[in-house]
């Protein structure tokens, strides 16, 4: 069994096709770059996976997401539990206005649990999961927005790790940060394959190459070529592929 | 020459602009001028009605007195001489209303040219009176005492608990009961319409789709829009009786009958200030929030409501604001009653409805007048104040979001 | 009960109780309007409209008050409008980033929030006495101008804001002037909205009564102004004396009625009127 998998998606936003019939299957640990120019349906294919595109007004869905072999999007599927299971982090650091520690524990309280050792456990797990703990350990009740943006990123990426997904969807995680902080970001993805399966947009060429180990490229909502990042970087098959890695068009 | 004449008139244009910006601030300065240029030359006057002295025999040791120490002598609160720090004495008053009690028509004469005689020997033989009577009728040598009467001050004025602006000979210039009637009224106010207007807002903001917003904001719009003077009426003929018969009182004109009035009336502004603070709050941050398993209602009481709680805090203080300025609805629902408010279910009256009843009787340039002038004042601070506190809460949010 | 059932349960709890209190408010909206309106529509006849008031304001019409009103109207607006709109392009095109802008800009807030009392004691101080206007059309219409004044620079502002700046410098760029560029391009394109908060301050004037009450509004007077030195009656201020110190309250009830329906109906048709506008305004900019 996949780990994720999407049959024929198709996706429109009113009457813009958005995603063209998407096929797509992900493996367990492993970290897959969706790759392609602004506007070619990576980011949405992205958020199909937590349902974060049902926000938006006028969206509509056809064919079948599976994670673990599951419809995330049958009628049986609590919303909020598959977003538990399916973590995000988002292009921009978007910590609340709330303490280091809040930030970290809200979505175990969102979610229920009050028991304060756990919380404090998780906490600080999550918190040196993300290399993030020596930073921040003795500046807990300090509020979130004093962090720096680069540490403002793993806080989000901290946060998503306390309610334990599964999946962890990162959305351009590095676009709004300086070069230091990006590298740490990438080590981290690194690090973390060994629990989490990931799927990371990505503008950066660079950082697809580094980080993962299979590579999609999307142009104008179709999925054009899926394989080993290897593969699609030295000897692609498609010569669309071919010119937006080299950077024809993009 | 052409261009020159085009630059010319370009800039005499751009003058007129600048002058005519210059409109508001100089209105706001000349409003400040008027109101306080009336209101403050209410202070350091004696607060006797006309050309009215207090006259008491030679030996009695009192100087000075207040007014309302001169009310209390004319309600008969105070009857002795040693209330006022004088002897044990008990209090004979005399006025002009008493002349014939104590003056046969021919003792006075005819046009009063004997009165000033009469009135010096009856004060200098009486040690516990006290007389008020015109100036013109004192005796060129008069053997009683005159006693200085304290002039209005700003601490009576604020401190005062009795508002009687047409009191004969002292007026009472005591504006607690006023400020607290308007605080009460528009204080309770808010409690009834902040919870209703915000839940409003949130569904507005967060829950409604476009097509109720489409049907809603111009409802809104409307209840804005609707005059005072129309809402006033509408308490008077509605609310005023349901508040009477629901609580079985002698009359519905209450505090509590302006409150829900104005609770209405504030309702527009405090729904469309805080919709738009919570719609303010970032889409990232709800969406982080969701993203971790929130559902809608857990982000917005956690996230989404205390991003947006300056801006909710200043549609509250806004509501305040205008519920404190609000003069016709609730002139004509709270039953004007100038006393210390002691239950939400007695008539009380407000700074701009005093203002609204009284000045038209008012005569210019008299106490009374300069009296609801300074009582604008109070309003006019007030209100500036609530403005400028709105206008730091804004810009720290808005330095906030960046 | 697990914690989604919990989650969803507060939830909707919430909402419900959310969607009742906010179906309250406009509730509240149509019980006065429907309140007033069936009590006061069948006293509106063409000879209310057109008639003075008889025995003591009990029978007859409110002619004077209407016209008296449209007076009050018409002299605001001729001085608020143009200062105003002059104001709001000095301090959106002209005026620069900084301590001036914002000195104006919180001084026009102020006076948007001195409540209209205060702008009744103030007119009567300069207008009436101060410049000897006495109770008169021309006191009462300067008097409220100057509370409306506020409301049209803002939405001069904000209509003016609302224009991208392309716009501004595709026509600079064509060689035209700065105020070549505001009366051909960017006024034209923020006339509709401004328009709309014309409207809306219209809206806001014929409904003030504080105002009035010291400036120009009388009690009873059968007759038309023939000067702007004249006192006037108006519709508010009408409405507030035979509804509580009329010489007759009880029998003239339903002229209040009759006076409070055409009062709402004047809101109400200028609110339909700015919204009409509004709607056929994003249409068109949608087109483009």
């Amino acid at each position: 069994m996949h780990k994720i998998e999407s049959k024929n998606v198709e996706l429109y936003y009113g009457s813009f096709h958005a995603l063209k019939g998407i096929n797509m299957t992900i493996e367990k640990n492993t970290v897959t770059a969706l790759i392609g120019p602004s506007g070619c349906g990576k980011s949405t294919f992205l958020r199909l996976f937590n349902r974060m595109n049902d926000l938006i007004d006028g969206v509509r869905i056809e064919g079948s997401c599976l994670i673990d072999g599951k419809d995330i999007y049958s009628k049986e599927v609590r919303i909020e539990e598959l977003r538990k299971r399916v973590g995000m982090v988002f292009q921009k650091p978007n910590p609340f206005p709330k303490t280091i520690f809040e930030n970290v524990a809200y979505g175990l309280r969102v979610n229920g649990i009050s028991h304060a050792t756990f919380i404090e456990e998780r906490v600080e797990r999550s918190l040196k999961q993300a290399a993030l703990w020596d930073e921040v350990k003795d500046k807990l009740k300090k509020s979130a927005m004093e962090l720096s943006g680069g540490q403002q990123q793993r806080l989000c990426i901290a946060r998503a790790l306390a309610i334990e997904p599964s999946v962890i969807l990162m959305d351009e995680p590095a676009s709004a940060l300086d070069p230091i902080s990006t590298a740490k970001i990438e080590e981290l993805i690194y690090e973390l394959k060994s629990q989490y399966t990931i799927m990371i947009v990505t503008h950066n060429m660079q950082q697809a190459g580094r980080v993962s180990d299979t590579t999609a490229f999307f142009y104008l909502g179709e999925l054009v070529e899926y394989d080993s990042t290897k593969k699609i970087f030295t000897n692609p098959t498609e010569i669309r592929t071919q010119n937006y890695i080299t950077g024809r068009f993009g | 020459m052409n261009d020159f004449v085009k630059k010319f008139i370009e800039r005499i244009i751009e003058g007129a602009l600048m002058i005519s910006s210059t409109v508001t601030t100089l209105t706001v300065l000349l409003i400040t001028i008027f109101l306080f240029k009336e209101g403050i030359s209410l202070f350091n006057q004696s607060p006797l009605e006309g050309d009215n002295i207090i006259t008491v025999s030679a030996n009695n040791k009192v100087e000075h007195i207040s007014s309302a120490q001169i009310k209390n002598i004319f309600d008969q609160k105070i009857t002795h001489w040693d209330e006022l720090g004088g002897k044990k004495d008990s209090i004979i008053l005399f006025t002009f209303n008493d002349l014939s009690t104590y003056f046969s028509d021919d003792e006075i004469g005819a046009n009063f040219e004997l009165l000033p005689h009469k009135i010096d020997s009856l004060v200098s033989n009486t040690p516990g009176i006290i007389a008020v009577f015109s100036k013109k009728y004192l005796a060129p040598n008069f053997k009683g005492k005159i006693v200085q009467v304290e002039n209005v001050s700003l601490t009576q004025f604020i401190s005062g608990e009795e508002w009687f602006p047409t009191a004969n000979p002292a007026v009472q210039l005591g504006v607690l009961p006023l400020i607290l009637g308007t605080l009460w009224v528009s204080l309770i106010a808010i409690v009834i319409a902040l919870p209703i207007g915000l839940a409003t807002a949130i569904y507005l903001a967060e829950v409604a789709n476009q097509k109720m917003r489409n049907i809603y904001k111009p409802i809104i719009e409307l209840l804005a829009g609707i005059p005072s003077v129309v809402y006033g009426f509408f308490g008077l003929i509605v609310i005023v009786p349901m508040v009477q018969k629901t609580f079985n009182l002698p009359v519905g004109e209450t505090a509590l009958s302006g409150s829900i009035l104005l609770a209405i009336m504030a309702l527009p502004t405090i729904i469309t200030v805080s919709e738009d603070a919570i719609r303010n709050t970032p889409r990232s941050m709800k969406e982080a929030s969701l993203a971790l398993g929130a559902n809608r209602w857990q982000t917005i009481v956690r996230v989404t409501v205390p991003y947006s709680i300056s801006g909710i805090s200043a549609a509250a203080i806004l509501g305040i604001g205008r519920a404190i300025g609000e003069t016709m609805a609730v002139l004509m629902v709270t039953g004007n009653a100038a006393v210390m408010p002691h239950s939400l279910l007695q008539p009380v009256r407000t700074i701009p409805a005093t203002i609204a009843a009284e000045l038209g009787e008012a005569p210019k340039d008299g106490i009374h007048y300069k009296s609801l002038f300074a009582l604008g004042c109070i309003l006019f601070l007030i209100t500036l104040v609530i403005n400028l506190w709105v206008d730091y809460i804004s810009r720290k949010r808005s330095n906030y979001s960046k | 009960m697990d914690i989604n059932t919990r989650k969803r349960l507060a939830e909707n709890t919430a909402f419900w109780v959310f969607r009742i209190l906010s179906l309250g408010v406009i509730g509240i909206l149509f019980s006065i309007l429907g309140f007033i309106l069936s009590k006061g529509i069948g006293v509106v006849n063409w000879d209310f409209i057109t008639k003075m008031p008889e025995d003591g304001m009990t029978k007859g019409g409110i002619y004077p008050a209407i016209i008296g009103t449209l007076y009050l109207i018409a002299g605001s607006m001729l001085f608020a409008f143009p200062i105003g709109l002059m104001s709001g392009i000095y301090t959106n095109e002209y005026a620069k980033e900084g301590f001036i802008k914002r000195f104006i800009k919180l001084m026009t807030s102020n006076l948007a929030g001195i409540p209209s009392i205060v702008f009744g004691l103030f007119g009567m101080a300069l207008f009436v006495n101060g410049m000897g206007f006495g109770d008169s059309i021309i006191a009462g219409s300067l008097t409220l101008g100057l509370l409306v004044l506020p409301i049209i620079i803002r939405t001069t502002e904000e209509s003016l804001k609302a224009i991208d700046n392309s716009f501004r410098h595709a026509s600079l760029a064509l060689g035209a002037t700065k105020l070549q560029t505001i009366r051909r391009v960017t006024l034209p394109m923020a006339m509709p909205n401004i328009i709309t908060g014309l409207i809306l301050s219209i809206g806001r004037v014929s409904g003030e009564t504080a105002p009035i009450l010291f400036t120009v509004a009388a009690y009873f007077l059968p007759k038309l102004p023939t000067s702007m030195y004249d006192q006037v009656m108006a519709l508010p201020y009408h409405l507030y004396v035979i509804s509580t110190s009329g010489t007759n309250i009880a029998e003239s009830r339903s002229m209040a009625y009759g006076t409070a329906v055409v009062l709402i109906l004047i809101v109400l048709i200028l609110n339909l009127a700015a919204n009409a506008l509004r709607r056929y305004l994003g249409k068109k900019y949608k087109i483009n």
